[in-house]
């Protein structure tokens, strides 16, 4: 199976289920890279282009959701989660409007475009906001049945994609999605890694790199930040008793922050948070950059390792 | 515009400041001084104007209203009291931690209320939201809403113009409080967003300057932006911040205070000899 970036296979949902005449998609100047401009092929009638103009075009959003509307509004997340942070508050998630913010080229592996572009604290932004559901898909199949939840979801959600091509995790056949409830896809009873996004398969990778070692890990894929899957955690506190988090995001406030308070007051558990650590990105290929700031299979496992000795 | 129609336009304008100054008085804050501003636009849109019916606030074929200025909250508050969306006596309760008449408007909450508001320029943004639908489902709703003159400092209401013109929203009318007047002094001297009616014709809006206090210069343009194809149009109104009320009338300093028990009763003495007034405009006519 090809590699496919969740910015494609959510401009391909969305062309999929686009027949609903209730969608609309707004754009600010970033369809072709958003791959909103894949909807746009099919529906143009109901694909706006707000311009470079984020701030409005959230709050055209709300206008539109008002009206009866599913509006999908998509941007870059940096500019999305935080230039347009407070009218996704205020007119999006307090009069909770029907409005799903898609936010592509989040975390590190925008590469080259650097540190301005590079989104890393969008979930413990977007998680902070009361209303909102908070999405980060792995894969292709993940992506499209995100979307699909979306539509189906009644209320604003925030669903976090990237740009760089991903392997699958999911075999779309089989997988079903569900909004709050992560998914087992390793077993394993020594320590469970619990990861989201694109951090999914460096995840995996980095089981398989422990099991060489004689260290069974589980892994789960937490493509629902908000609300975070309780039952699944508290679960593998008991079996697996350690718990290591794993995003390509900062390490304040997002995956590993929503897991921790999620443990912390249902079953207290040793957390290891594995993410960027209270840093901007910068200029580089993906590789290099997951390299640079650790979060490859291979320093992932070695963390863990260090970890738990 | 017949002249009963004018004296009971005068009447509801009337009484919905009175409810503007009770309710400040009873939360003990609140802006009555852009509310008293702005209530003649209101009177002409509810009770002149717009296809709303208060048995049914979420008709989707009604007219939209949105306040873009929120913080002007207890003059839609009284309008819609008024006009029948909600008990009267309600509007008592504003700001109190147990009513549903928020500081700001909550669509949420409140029968009537398009949309939540009170952060400034955001409004606007969701009236060309509301205006768009209506171009996709081809109804014939309109929408309207009111800015203040301070609130065009906010870089997102020429975002939100731009985008009206763009789409050719002419199924959206907007108006502008123009009292000169913001928090902190005159707008021209905390940040000058003069010339506001040039500004809006150049980002493509048809543009008419009225009276703010005149009704029927209030409804002449609102009837002129209907026949204007291919436009929104902002209605540029020039007004008296804390019109109706002698000592706070084009005084900043009452943009967000409350008055006291002898400033309230002087204001509701002032409104309810302007009342008999009208009354006896009235009973001549008769």
């Amino acid at each position: 199976m090809g590699k496919v970036a969740t910015r494609e296979a959510y401009g391909a949902a969305l062309a999929q289920y686009g027949a609903d005449e209730r969608i609309v998609v707004l754009d600010a100047d970033l369809s072709k890279s958003t791959k909103t401009d894949t909807f746009k092929k099919v529906y143009p009638e109901r694909h706006f282009n707000m311009g470079i103009a984020e701030a409005d075009m959230m709050c055209v959003a709300a206008g539109l959701a008002t009206t009866g509307k599913i509006v999908f509004a998509s941007t870059f997340a940096i500019f999305a989660s935080e230039r347009a942070c407070e009218q996704i508050r205020n007119s999006i998630c307090y009069p909770k409007l029907n409005v799903k913010v898609c936010a592509t080229h989040a975390g590190l592996t925008v590469g080259e475009d650097g540190a301005s572009h590079q989104c890393l604290e969008d979930l413990a932004i977007m998680r902070a906001l009361p209303n909102m559901v908070v999405l980060s898909p792995c894969d292709e199949a993940e992506t499209n049945q995100a979307i699909k939840a979306a539509i189906d979801h009644d209320g604003p959600v925030y669903v976090r994609l990237g740009r760089l091509a991903v392997e699958a995790v999911h075999d779309p056949a089989t997988f079903k999605f569900e909004i709050g409830k992560g998914v087992e896809i390793r077993e394993g009873n020594d320590l469970t890694i619990v990861a989201t996004g694109l951090m999914v398969q460096e995840s995996l990778k980095a089981a398989d790199i422990l099991a060489s070692k004689g260290i069974n890990a589980r892994v789960i894929d937490m493509h629902t930040i908000k609300p975070i899957d309780k039952d699944i955690l508290v679960k593998a506190a008991k079996e697996t008793g350690f718990i290591v988090t794993v995003e390509e995001h900062n390490i304040t406030g997002g995956l590993g922050g929503a897991v921790c308070e999620a443990l912390s007051e249902n079953y207290p558990c040793k957390v290891k948070m594995i993410g960027v650590e209270e840093k901007f990105g910068k200029s580089g290929t993906p590789a290099a950059l997951l390299e640079k700031y650790g979060l490859t299979a291979e320093a992932i496992a070695e963390k863990i390792i260090k970890a738990r000795a | 515009m017949d002249k009963r129609k004018e004296l009971d336009l005068r009447k509801k304008a009337t009484q919905i400041r009175k409810y503007i100054i009770e309710e400040v008085f009873s939360a003990k804050s609140g802006h009555p001084g852009g509310s008293l501003s702005c209530t003649d636009i209101f009177t002409v849109l509810y009770f002149d104007e717009m296809r709303v019916d208060p048995k049914n606030p979420k008709d989707p074929n009604r007219d939209r209203f949105v306040l873009s200025k929120g913080h002007c909250a207890p003059a839609l508050y009284a309008t819609l009291a008024v006009k029948g969306f909600f008990p009267e006596k309600d509007l008592y309760t504003f700001r109190k931690a147990d009513s549903y008449l928020e500081g700001h408007p909550s669509m949420t909450y409140v029968p009537g209320v398009d949309m939540s508001t009170g952060s400034l320029g955001q409004g606007i943004s969701t009236s060309v939201g509301m205006a768009l639908a209506g171009k996709i489902d081809k109804k014939d709703y309109r929408v309207y809403s009111i800015l203040g003159d301070g609130e065009l400092e906010e870089g997102q209401v020429w975002e939100a113009a731009m985008a009206a013109a763009h789409y050719k929203l002419d199924n959206l009318t907007a108006f502008v409080d123009y009292n000169g007047l913001q928090i902190d002094g005159n707008i021209t001297d905390v940040m000058n967003p003069e010339p506001i009616a040039d500004k809006f014709a150049a980002f493509g809006w048809n543009v008419i300057t009225v009276d703010g206090h005149d009704h029927k210069q209030i409804k002449d343009a609102i009837e002129t932006a209907k026949t204007v194809k291919g436009k929104p149009t902002m209605v540029v109104c020039k007004c008296t911040k804390g019109k109706g009320v002698s000592f706070m009338e084009n005084n900043y300093a009452w943009h967000g205070t409350a008055p006291n028990q002898e400033q309230r009763d002087q204001a509701i003495a002032e409104l309810d000899a302007l009342m008999a007034e009208i009354d006896k405009e009235i009973a001549e006519e008769a």
